[in-house]
């Protein structure tokens, strides 16, 4: 049984980041970026408690639980700024968020 | 060693502690004030905003920590925390008449400019990874809700949709960096990272994370290519709130760019150097470029202020001293050169005519003459021109990095403001020499006076009297990184 070490968790972590922008980049509908960035933020958490495992101290993990706060308190806002925006749209689409270009 | 709080963390944190109280207090308030009293909240606003200066000149002169190490108190701070309390009462005083013209609700609107203004002073102060972050979040959460602010408007939310993305999407890269820098450094206390790094060998680990927070840092600010969000959302959200975005998120990104890079980063200025010089000569040219293009005014001056942005990253690429005072000056500057031009564009918000058209400002001087002069003033200032403020603040940037040996950028900075020069002076061209559209007259409030008479006051008399607020800067980049370096508690 090979253990684990914190290169698994970074690798897990490089990873999720990966597909989340990605994710941000390709998907069209804003309701599915805006889980993309949620889970990039999930990747910075994993980062965040392995290493606060690797330097045996809770530094990493408050970080962790901050970011976690944040992270609820932009998916408010964020949801209700979606909301206003279908309110007058009827889309979600980011294709068809075209009132302004340059 | 600081072990805990106590009753001197108090007095130390009076601006933040006197500032949270305020918003609060505006926030009640708002429930108790009938519609008709409502411009007393604006008041209300203004006077939380001054008592919160008070503590800020008071502990101006401190060199020292807060709250066990989180939060520095010093010139640094103090600087900034004034420019951010300055450009929020600014933008309260010409929000009034806007409001009624767009009639939204002023209650919650003033609570959560103060709330991002909050966020800011933390990001000034901040000097712990994770304090850094929640101040800017404060800030962001903040400006994300104000620039939707006019719910029916659609430009409003499609400006909020663009915003919030881009916003949330650069947190997840700057916190993923954050995360490798405590991973490499093991704490989150820049000066502790500084020391912990200093030690260590350039490792791929390192290089990732200094570019994925330069990134994070570099959106926050709208320097090329992270400035996509900008002109739209300088466009969409409400005229005051764009002043206040251009000016208080863009200095607050920059002291707390220049907290992360000098105080926790300076093993690797080789790094960050070079990646902020193409930055800058990108935002420099690509900003002034773009701007040339535009009919529309707030997105001229969107593109205009990621030109500037990119004038002021010279003063990262030098990482002088000289450097960090020119960029406190310039920032100053541009505070009230900014907040003044939205200020008049805000001004000729009615209720049929939006007013940020070029062609809305068509005989301008005809009509406002005064109005027309201050906006003069400002795009003069804006372009560089002495006897204006702008011009000293571009010349001490410039001559920052000639000094620091980097004559090229200078070089790109003086023929982009000669860039710049055509589309400012073309404002001045509609105001002056071309027909007035129609004769519908705009009444300045007294607080769209008073904050227009401000800032075209500051911008002449620092263009003719630079001496003061130079030392001040001097003096506030001096204490950049000074305090007593705070052992670790584990």
């Amino acid at each position: 049984m090979t253990p684990i070490t914190p290169a698994h968790y970074l690798v897990l972590s490089a990873a999720l980041f990966s597909i989340g922008l990605i994710g941000v980049l390709v998907r069209r509908n804003l309701i599915v970026i805006f889980m993309s960035i949620e889970l990039m933020l999930n990747a910075v958490n994993i980062n965040l408690v392995a290493f606060s495992q690797q330097w045996q101290h809770v530094v990493g993990q408050v970080f962790a639980l901050f970011v976690v706060a944040v992270a609820a308190a932009e998916a408010a806002i964020g949801l209700g700024i979606i909301l206003a925006f279908y309110r007058n749209k009827e889309t979600v689409n980011v294709d068809e968020i075209t009132l302004m270009r340059w | 060693m600081p072990t805990g709080y106590s009753a001197n963390d108090l007095v130390l944190l009076l601006p933040e502690i006197v500032l949270t109280t305020g918003l609060l207090v505006v926030l009640v308030a708002d429930l108790f004030t009938g519609r008709s009293r409502q411009h007393w909240l604006g008041w209300l606003t203004i006077g939380v905003l001054v008592a919160t200066a008070v503590p800020i000149v008071a502990l101006s002169g401190h060199a020292t920590t807060a709250a066990r190490g989180l939060l520095a108190v010093d010139g640094f701070g103090a600087f900034f925390k004034l420019l951010f309390v300055l450009a929020a009462a600014i933008t309260v005083l010409i929000s009034r008449q806007y409001l009624e013209v767009e009639q939204a609700r002023p209650g919650e609107y003033y609570f959560l400019v103060l709330c991002a203004t909050l966020g800011m002073m933390v990001m000034a102060a901040g000097i712990d990874l994770i304090t850094l972050f929640i101040g800017l979040e404060t800030m962001a959460v903040s400006f994300y809700v104000l620039t939707g602010f006019l719910r029916p408007n659609r430009r409003s939310n499609e400006a909020a949709i663009k915003y919030f993305v881009l916003g949330a999407f650069s947190l997840g890269i700057l916190l993923y960096g954050m995360s490798l820098v405590y991973g490499l450094s093991g704490t989150t206390r820049l000066r502790e990272v500084a020391v912990a790094l200093a030690t260590q060998s350039d490792s791929l680990a390192l290089k990732l994370a200094v570019v994925l927070v330069a990134a994070g840092m570099a959106f926050k600010i709208a320097a090329v290519p992270f400035h996509m969000w900008a002109p739209d959302v300088y466009e969409g959200a409400p005229t005051p709130i764009t002043a206040f975005l251009s000016v208080g998120s863009k200095a607050a990104s920059f002291a707390m760019l220049l907290r992360l890079l000098l105080e926790g980063l300076p093993a690797m200025a080789p790094e960050w150097r070079g990646l902020f010089y193409v930055l800058a000569v990108l935002s420099m040219t690509v900003g002034n470029i773009a701007a040339i293009t535009q009919g529309n005014v707030k997105r001229m001056l969107a593109y205009s202020s990621i030109a500037h942005a990119g004038y002021i990253l010279i003063g990262i690429v030098t990482a002088t001293p000289r450097g960090v005072t020119a960029m406190l000056v310039y920032l100053m500057i541009y505070a009230f050169m900014q907040m003044g031009a939205f200020g008049v564009l805000a001004l000729l918000r009615r209720r049929d005519v939006v007013g940020d058209e070029l062609k809305d400002l068509s005989g301008l001087f005809f009509r406002r003459p005064l109005a027309a002069f201050a906006m003069l003033v400002f795009m003069l200032s804006l372009g560089g021109i002495p006897p204006t403020a702008g011009f000293m603040g571009k010349f001490w940037l410039f001559s920052a990095a000639i000094e620091a040996g980097y004559v090229w950028l200078a070089v790109i900075g003086v023929l982009n403001s000669a860039i710049s020069l055509y589309y400012y002076v073309r404002v001045v061209v509609f105001m002056w020499m071309r027909e007035e559209l129609e004769s519908a007259s705009v009444h300045p409030s007294p607080g769209v006076a008073v904050a227009l008479t401000v800032a075209v006051a500051a911008t002449i008399i620092i263009g003719v009297y630079p001496a003061p607020l130079f030392e001040l800067a001097e003096a506030s980049a001096k204490t950049l990184g000074m305090a007593p370096r705070v052992l670790s508690l584990r």
